[in-house]
C-alpha cells in the first residue's frame, strides 16, 4: 500500500510537472491582454507534430527538436497574434473571447486534414525505460520531461522578475496605460507575450511526444486541463500555474488511486469548480 | 517649448476639448485648472499621446507630435506622472524606478537618475526593495513622481498629484514641484487645488466644459473674480 501510494505521488509529480508547463504559457497570455487563448491545446499539438515529424522523416531524436520545437512556436504565436488577434483586441468582447477559438479550430483540423486523426507514437526515442528506486518505478522519458519543465518554468520566472523586458511584461500586465507612459510599447509586448506562451507549450509538446500519443485532438484535454491549472492558480500568475499544475497531477492520480481511475478527470474539473466558487482569483491571484 | 493649437479631442463622437489652445515656455511652472470634466486630463493625455486629436496640432519645438505614440513621446523627454499614482503595486519601488526609466538606452543614464531621485526623495532608497503597494498615499506618491523623473523630462505633466492626500502632504507635494521646477524642469500641473495651484504656477489657465476661459500668471488669476466665486468660493 505505502509503495503503491508512493508511485502515485510520483507519477503524479510527473504528469505534474508538464501541465505546469503548459499552464504557464496560458496564464502568460491571459496576464498580459486578458484573452484566453482556446489554441493553447493545438499549440501543444502542433508541438508534438512537430517532434514526431522531426523524428519520422529526419530521424531527429525528440529530445533535440526542442530548440526547433521552441522557434517555430514562438514565430507561429508571433504571427498569429500579429494577423489574427490583435485585430480584435480594441474590438468587442466577444470577438476577443472567440478568436482564439476560432484558431483553435482552425489548426486542429488542418492537423486531421494533413496527417489524419490516427494516433503515432515515436517508436524508439533515446530516452526511454524506466528506473527502480526501492520498488518505485520512475519513467525516464516523463523524469526528464519533468526537469524540463522546471528549468523552463525557473527561467521565464527569472526572465520576468530581472530582465528589462521581463519587468516590461509585468508592468503591462499590471497597468497597461501606465506602461505605456514609461516609453514601453505595449503593442509589442503582447507580440512577445504570445509568443514566449506558444513557445513555452512548444517545449511542453516536444517533451510529451517522447512518451505521449500524438494525435490531431490531443491539445484537447491538455487544454482544458491547463484552463483550470491557470484558475487554480490565479489568473497571471506564473508561480500559481505552477504549483497549481502539480497540485492538479497528484489530486488526478490520487482521485484515480483513492476512488476509481475513470474519476480522475472529473475530480480535476471539481477542483475547478471549487475554485471559482471559494476564492475565485485563485490560489496566488490577486 | 510646446504649444498645442486648437485641437479638439472626444471620445466617442463625445468632443472633451474643443478648439483648445496654449502654449508652455521654457522653464515655466503651467497651471490646468478647472472642476471635474473640464477636459484638464485629456489634456494631459492628448499631450502624452494616449489620445490623439481630431483637430488641430501640438509642436514640440515646432515640429508637431500629436500623432506619436506615448512611448515615442517619452524618449522625446515629456513625462506624465498620472492621476491616481498608478504605480506597479507588485514590483518593488526599484523596479517602479527603472520603469520609469525605460526609455532610457544607457546603464550610466540610468544610474545618474537613479541617484538623482534616492537623493531627492531619501525615503526610496531606503526602502528600495519594499513592495510599492505597501507604501502611504503619500509615500506612492513621491514614488509616482520620482518614477516619472527617472526618464529625466525636459516637461514633466502632474495629474491631480494631490488627490486624496491629507492638508499637511498636500503642502509638501507643490514644495516638490517647486524644487523640481527650480532644476530647471518645465512643469505643466494639472490640480483641483486651485489656491496652491495658482501660488506654484508662473501661468495659468482655467478650463470650463473643455474650452480654455480664462488665461494669465498664478497670482493675478487668485485675485480674478470668475477664479474666486468658481473655484475658491469666496
Amino acid at each position: 500500500m505505502p509503495e503503491q501510494l508512493m508511485q502515485q505521488i510520483v507519477n503524479g509529480l510527473l504528469i505534474g510537472f508538464m501541465y505546469a508547463l503548459i499552464a504557464i504559457g496560458l496564464t502568460l497570455i491571459w496576464g498580459v491582454m486578458n484573452i484566453v487563448n482556446f489554441a493553447h491545446g493545438d499549440f501543444l499539438m502542433v508541438g508534438m507534430f512537430t517532434s514526431f515529424w522531426l523524428y519520422t522523416l529526419y530521424g531527429l531524436d525528440p529530445l533535440f527538436s526542442i530548440p526547433i520545437c521552441t522557434l517555430l512556436l514562438f514565430v507561429m504565436g508571433l504571427l498569429i497574434y500579429r494577423f489574427i488577434v490583435s485585430k480584435v483586441m480594441a474590438g468587442p468582447m466577444l470577438a476577443q473571447l472567440v478568436v482564439t477559438f476560432g484558431v483553435s479550430i482552425f489548426i486542429s483540423n488542418l492537423a486531421v486534414y494533413w496527417w489524419s486523426p490516427d494516433f503515432r507514437l515515436i517508436a524508439k526515442p533515446l530516452l526511454s525505460g524506466t528506473w527502480d528506486i526501492s520498488g518505485v518505478q520512475l519513467s525516464i522519458p516523463k523524469t526528464v520531461a519533468s526537469i524540463g519543465s522546471i528549468v523552463t518554468s525557473l527561467f521565464v520566472f527569472l526572465f520576468l522578475k530581472k530582465t528589462k523586458t521581463g519587468k516590461a511584461i509585468l508592468a503591462t500586465e499590471m497597468d497597461r496605460e501606465a506602461a505605456l507612459l514609461m516609453g514601453i510599447n505595449t503593442e509589442r509586448i503582447n507580440s512577445l507575450s504570445f509568443g514566449m506562451g506558444a513557445a513555452l507549450v512548444g517545449i511542453a509538446g516536444a517533451f510529451l511526444s517522447t512518451y505521449y500519443y500524438i494525435y490531431p485532438q490531443v491539445g484537447g484535454v491538455f487544454g482544458t486541463i491547463a484552463f483550470c491549472v491557470v484558475a487554480l492558480g490565479g489568473f497571471g500568475s506564473i508561480s500559481g500555474a505552477f504549483i497549481a499544475g502539480i497540485l492538479v497531477g497528484l489530486v488526478q492520480t490520487l482521485g484515480g488511486f483513492f476512488f476509481d481511475p475513470s474519476y480522475k478527470y472529473a475530480i480535476v474539473f471539481m477542483i475547478y469548480l471549487i475554485t471559482v466558487w471559494i476564492r475565485p482569483q485563485g490560489l496566488l491571484g490577486w | 517649448m510646446l504649444s498645442v493649437n486648437n485641437i479638439s479631442v472626444g471620445y466617442k463622437g463625445l468632443l472633451a476639448l474643443q478648439d483648445v489652445s496654449f502654449h508652455i515656455d521654457k522653464g515655466e511652472v503651467i497651471g490646468l485648472i478647472g472642476s471635474n470634466g473640464a477636459g484638464k486630463s485629456t489634456i494631459l493625455k492628448t499631450i502624452s499621446g494616449l489620445m490623439h486629436p481630431q483637430k488641430g496640432e501640438i509642436l514640440l519645438d515646432g515640429i508637431p507630435i500629436s500623432q506619436t505614440p506615448p512611448y515615442e513621446i517619452v524618449k522625446k523627454k515629456i513625462s506624465m506622472i498620472p492621476e491616481g499614482r498608478r504605480l506597479f503595486g507588485r514590483l518593488s519601488v526599484l523596479d517602479n524606478l527603472l520603469l520609469g526609466a525605460y526609455a532610457l538606452d544607457s546603464k550610466d543614464e540610468v544610474e545618474d537618475a537613479l541617484e538623482d531621485v534616492f537623493n531627492s526623495f531619501p525615503i526610496l532608497r531606503e526602502r528600495k526593495n519594499q513592495r510599492a503597494d505597501t507604501f502611504s498615499g503619500g509615500e506612492q506618491q513621491q514614488l509616482a513622481i520620482a518614477r516619472g523623473l527617472m526618464s529625466r523630462p525636459s516637461l514633466l505633466m502632474l495629474d491631480e498629484p494631490s488627490l486624496g492626500l491629507m492638508p499637511k502632504l498636500v503642502s509638501e507635494i507643490f514644495t516638490i514641484v517647486r524644487e523640481i521646477s527650480e532644476k530647471g524642469v518645465t512643469v505643466l500641473l494639472v490640480e483641483q487645488n486651485v489656491f496652491e495651484a495658482l501660488h506654484v504656477s508662473h501661468r495659468a489657465y482655467v478650463l470650463q466644459t473643455g474650452r480654455i476661459v480664462l488665461e494669465g500668471k498664478g497670482e493675478e488669476l487668485i485675485k480674478s473674480d470668475l477664479v474666486r466665486q468658481a473655484y475658491l468660493g469666496m
